[in-house]
């Protein structure tokens, strides 16, 4: 009787794990965002999708939806799919894993300028045309733009929106090519953004993280994680053990993809 | 007191034994709440003005042919009136109103619009995807004539800031001219229904939108954009009706040739007089990006040949990186009507800190003051004043508050601007606590109305307060950073909205019914002395225009954020309609689904309304009522 109840039991868990491996995972992402993701799965984050779904046996499944306000409440919370691959790990908006990397704001200037740039403190700043990531949520823009206002540094900023013209391949990126083309001298970037559009520029620009990871209160430094809804207990640890058995395979992805990196803060946590 | 009793019990149906029981409890609780509801409303400061005495206002724009029974612009009237002359429907007949006809609309995000009225035929236009109706009145029930789909592009529903909506549509010489979501201007025949031009005005991968309703003034049709908190540059455009052509555009930053301000341009105050103060009262290039959309209201005064309209906050730009005036966002101008010619502004909220947007209602009456009848301009504003301006010189002549407000200490009407408390700044990682009016205001765009007969200006208002708390990470397009934690929650006493009967010359409230909810709705005011307004939970209410004593009330199937209407039918008699259908920025909680967990969700709107999707569901539908 024993026997059997066991036998029972290895039978159905095993069509239990076999019905799971065949369910797709299922993403949302943006599809015009790079070096993040597009819908020819261009990004760094579409390959890690397609890591997890390598691991797990099965295949990756997009919901594509522009990453704008209230893009986890439309995709991943109205059920539309399972995992977020890129969230803050401190988001409040749906539960995050383990982060699986940590970047910062970083400067980008023409390396024939010789600008070296680090700091917001740098007298340079008051003299140069410097270019910031522009939000306008709830009245928040990015941190440097926060952090050259809280210098007064305000006359010579110039705003890029990070919606950007979104008729455009990966609207964000508009900030990177300004500096190559000489539009503005300096542009103080979201790191993955920076590096990856950096290397693509013909004109050679200096990639350089600012030297401090909060100022004025504000961080300048972020945790990345993958986010899954609320509560949903069995995917998030699904995604933890992943993220603890692929570290090496995602340093490599975003190594491809020029992500400046910081040792992360809450790895192994 | 009331809303405690609702918030408690709106937490506990989170809880996961939440079964029949609860909802039973709930549903008696809800009962005795609106019972008490009805009891707390009241008048307050009641005030009697001698109806016949030579002091009442007369109204300089009023069709001296008097009424026609149509309604064939939003307001109803050039002067914002929104007064129909109908008086069938009075203080003792409004007890027998009931409902005549219904329409489903078939959509379900807020819909914010008036029906319009001519020809026995009512024109409603619905949020996103911006369908429009044609209904016959002549027939039984009211059955569909034709309808016009625009088909938006479906991109724009992710660009619009706070929910889909539209604000409605204006008649003019057998044409209903309106806007959709991705920017067109659409002339349609009134008629057939066959679309005579389309003009596409914005760009939505720029982040701009349009939601306002447009106005006909004589050759050309005025509209503006939406957007300003996506790096929209704000403008007002001109289009000729007959070919949908463009006649002007002024923007509301730049160079003083963009605005359209030349030697025609007289601002009262010192601070609105210079050389392109759109550019110099910005830093550097910032204006570029400045805001100051258009997404409320026009009046038209055909003896002066100006109109009158507000513009939105500054935007994307915290204010620390803005510093200076920031004009000409948040501010009222006066244009020449024909050539859009600047004739004077007056900057409303300078270097706005709390996103008070001046996009509300300029409602124009002739009101004696100090001996005089002087041409004025009624503007209860965002910032929880009520204004009185001159509308040939701009100048402030009385800004009283009608709502509690912290944020700031008065209005300074010699220098023309507000007295700002320091105290109740909003700045990013500090903890502010309690500014009063929240950013919605002591009122948002949903209009007032003004009765020639009883003199008073009827406000829907809100009674709401914010905290700007500690940050926390956001997440756009891929770049994070510390978003603001907004909190929004009742202003004293407790109800989060009111509706008040305002008297502009003794300067202060006549009388006003306590509600639960922000009232959202617009109101309408009769020769029968009604008034009508609708509120959040869906109630659409008719009070004595006199004393505010409700008269009769009628539960419709959504909450109400839309704009009523009064109207003649063919039959000869009158009716009233509104569209009922929650949403918009105060009801985008239900229509858009939001998590009542996510307090800060809706720019922190869904804290103060966490109990509304308890009160009301999603769904658009109109009601027409009338007399037996």
């Amino acid at each position: 009787m024993r026997l059997l109840l066991t036998l029972f039991v290895v039978v159905i868990s095993g069509c239990v794990q076999r019905m799971a491996a065949t369910e797709p995972l299922r993403v949302c992402s943006d599809p015009n965002n790079l070096p993040f993701s597009n819908q020819r799965l261009e990004g760094f984050e579409n390959k890690i999708a397609e890591l997890v779904a390598g691991d797990l046996g099965t295949v990756v499944e997009y919901t594509w939806w522009a990453q704008r306000r209230g893009f986890i409440r439309n995709t991943l919370n109205a059920g539309l799919c399972d995992v977020v691959v890129g969230l803050p790990h401190d988001a409040d908006a749906a539960w995050t894993t383990t982060p699986y990397y940590r970047s910062t704001y970083v400067f980008v200037a023409r390396r024939a300028r010789a600008l070296h740039i680090r700091s917001f403190d740098d007298v340079l700043l008051r003299r140069l045309r410097v270019g910031v990531q522009v939000i306008g949520d709830d009245g928040a823009n990015s941190p440097p733009a926060h952090a050259l206002s809280r210098r007064g540094i305000v006359q010579n900023l110039v705003g890029f929106s990070v919606y950007g013209d979104y008729r455009l391949n990966s609207p964000p990126s508009r900030i990177v090519t300004a500096v190559a083309d000489g539009e503005i001298d300096l542009a103080a970037v979201w790191g993955p953004l920076a590096g990856y559009f950096a290397a693509r520029q013909r004109e050679p620009l200096d990639v350089t993280p600012i030297s401090t990871e909060v100022d004025g209160g504000l961080p300048l430094a972020f945790d990345l994680s993958m986010a899954v809804r609320r509560n949903d207990t069995v995917r998030l640890k699904q995604l933890n053990r992943f993220i603890d058995r692929h570290r090496a395979d995602i340093e490599r992805i975003l190594d491809d993809f020029h992500v400046p990196r910081l040792t992360a803060r809450e790895q192994g946590t | 007191m009331a809303m405690t009793t609702i918030r408690a019990q709106a937490s506990f149906m989170h809880a996961p034994f939440c079964g029949r029981a609860v909802r039973t409890i709930f549903l008696l609780g809800l009962a005795v709440v609106l019972v008490a509801c009805q009891q707390e409303e009241h008048t307050v400061g009641r005030k009697h003005i001698n109806q016949e005495s030579s002091l009442t206002p007369r109204l300089e724009t009023q069709p001296s042919t008097g009424e026609d029974g149509n309604w064939v612009m939003p307001a109803k009237d050039y002067a914002s009136t929104r007064f129909s002359g109908l008086d069938q429907i009075n203080r003792d007949s409004v007890k027998q109103l009931g409902v005549t006809a219904t329409f489903s609309t078939g959509f379900v995000r807020g819909h914010e619009a008036a029906p319009l009225v001519v020809n026995n035929t009512m024109y409603i236009v619905t949020p996103f995807p911006n369908v429009l109706y044609a209904l016959d009145l002549t027939k039984p029930g009211a059955p569909v004539k034709w309808k016009y789909e625009p088909k938006p592009l479906a991109a724009a529903q992710g660009v619009a800031c706070c929910d889909v909506v539209n604000r409605g549509a204006s008649y003019a010489a057998g044409t209903i001219f309106y806007n959709t979501l991705d920017n067109r201007t659409i002339a349609v025949d009134a008629e057939t229904g066959q679309p005579r031009w389309t003009t596409t005005l914005g760009d939505i991968n720029k982040g701009e939108t349009i939601t306002m309703a447009p106005l006909v003034v004589k050759d050309k049709v005025l509209v503006g954009n939406s957007g300003g908190e996506l790096g929209v540059r704000g403008w007002l455009t001109a289009l000729f009706t007959d070919s949908g052509k463009i006649a002007w555009r002024a923007y509301h930053t730049g160079p003083d040739k963009d605005v359209l301000i030349g030697p025609r341009f007289k601002p009262f105050y010192e601070h609105s007089r210079g050389t392109d103060l759109g550019i110099h009262t910005w830093p550097g290039e910032a204006w570029k990006q400045g805001g100051g959309t258009v997404w409320g209201w026009i009046s038209y005064d055909p003896t002066l040949n100006a109109i009158y309209y507000g513009t939105s906050n500054p935007g994307p730009w915290n204010e620390d990186q803005r510093p200076g005036d920031n004009k000409w966002t948040a501010g009222l101008f006066a244009r020449d009507a024909d050539s859009g010619e600047a004739l004077w502004f007056y900057h409303t909220s300078p270097h706005d800190l709390f996103d008070y947007d001046d996009v509300n209602e300029s409602v124009l009456v002739d009101l004696p003051m100090a001996g005089t009848t002087r041409k004025v301009i009624l503007r209860p504003d965002r910032d929880g004043y009520i204004y009185v301006l001159d509308r040939l010189t701009g100048e402030a002549l009385s800004a009283d508050a009608f709502v509690h407000i912290t944020s700031t200490n008065g209005i300074d009407l010699k220098k023309g601007r507000p007295i700002v408390n320091e105290a109740k700044k909003p700045v990013i990682g500090k903890v502010v606590r309690e500014i009063c009016p929240a950013s919605p205001g002591g009122k948002d765009w949903s209009p007032s109305a003004y009765s020639p007969r009883t003199g008073y200006l009827y406000i829907p208002a809100n009674n709401l307060c914010m905290d700007f708390e500690s940050s926390e990470a956001n997440y756009i397009a891929g770049t994070p950073y510390v978003g603001a934690n907004v909190r929004m929650y009742a202003g004293p006493g407790g109800n989060r909205g009111e509706f008040i009967a305002w008297d502009p010359i003794a300067r202060q409230k006549a009388w006003s019914i306590r509600e639960d909810f922000p009232v959202w709705s617009g109101v309408v005011v009769t020769g029968g002395d009604v008034a009508f307004y609708g509120t959040l939970d869906g109630w659409f209410k008719a009070v004595d225009a006199k004393t505010g004593e409700v008269l009769w009330q009628f539960r419709t199937g959504s909450g109400i954020v839309s704009q009523p209407i009064a109207y003649q039918g063919p039959d000869g008699k009158q009716y009233v309609a509104v569209l009922s259908g929650v949403g918009g920025w105060s009801g985008a909680i239900v229509s858009g689904e939001l998590d009542p967990r996510d307090t800060t969700a809706a720019l922190g709107f869904v804290n103060a309304v966490a109990d509304l999707p308890q009160a009301t569901t999603k769904g658009g539908m109109l009601y027409i009522f009338g007399l037996p």
